[in-house]
């Protein structure tokens, strides 16, 4: 049962960094931080079988494979952003948190350009 | 890769032990050495942090086909 090692885990860790918050509040971020790192690494572990098995559908479906691969460059960027906006969040610079899942969200629409002008140009295709 | 415990309780107690010489550096009056000290060992966490945030970058990367 992973979940009981995760769930104990995030509880050992939120214990020792109410332990320390009062003492040396910048040693607790780096702890919470270093935390959220360790849990984050094992559920991206997980999602690479998830992301395997997307990217062979596609294949059998005869998708084009730009399509698929920059769906999964958006939820990486998305994770990724997700991520660092929270751990800023929790170091108190929520301003910069904004910035931060504003920079997401325009990469994330940088990188859906391609679509978008692919389905407006097999539009134009179909009603020519 | 498993969850690596052994290295939060080492952060956390660096973190003690910063902060207990901070402490008793503040009471025998060494202020100045009080906050290097707090320094140090936040520079110190700091590296073992980073290289495991590089460590999830990657992960990331890798996962996702972001490079």
């Amino acid at each position: 049962m992973e979940i009981v090692q995760i769930v104990g885990f995030g509880l050992t860790a939120a214990l020792l960094i109410a332990l320390i918050r009062p003492r040396a509040p910048q040693i607790a971020l780096l702890l919470s931080l270093f935390a959220g790192v360790a849990l984050f690494v094992l559920i991206v572990h997980k999602v690479s079988t998830v992301i395997g098995a997307m990217e062979h559908l596609a294949g059998a479906a005869n998708i084009d494979r730009m399509f698929v691969q920059t769906i999964f460059k958006i939820v990486g960027i998305a994770y990724i952003a997700e991520f660092g906006a929270q751990i800023v969040r929790d170091a108190g610079e929520s301003a910069l948190a904004g910035k931060i899942e504003l920079a997401g969200k325009v990469l994330i629409m940088v990188l859906a350009v391609p679509i978008l002008t692919s389905v407006v140009e097999t539009v134009l295709r179909v009603l020519q | 890769m498993g969850l690596d415990l052994s290295a939060i309780f080492q952060i956390a107690g660096i973190g003690v032990l910063v902060a207990v010489i901070h402490t008793v550096l503040r009471q025998s009056g060494k202020e100045e050495f009080a906050h290097w000290a707090t320094l140090t060992g936040f520079v110190v966490i700091l590296f073992m942090v980073i290289h495991y945030i590089g460590q999830l970058f990657n992960e990331i990367m890798d996962v996702f086909r972001l490079h």
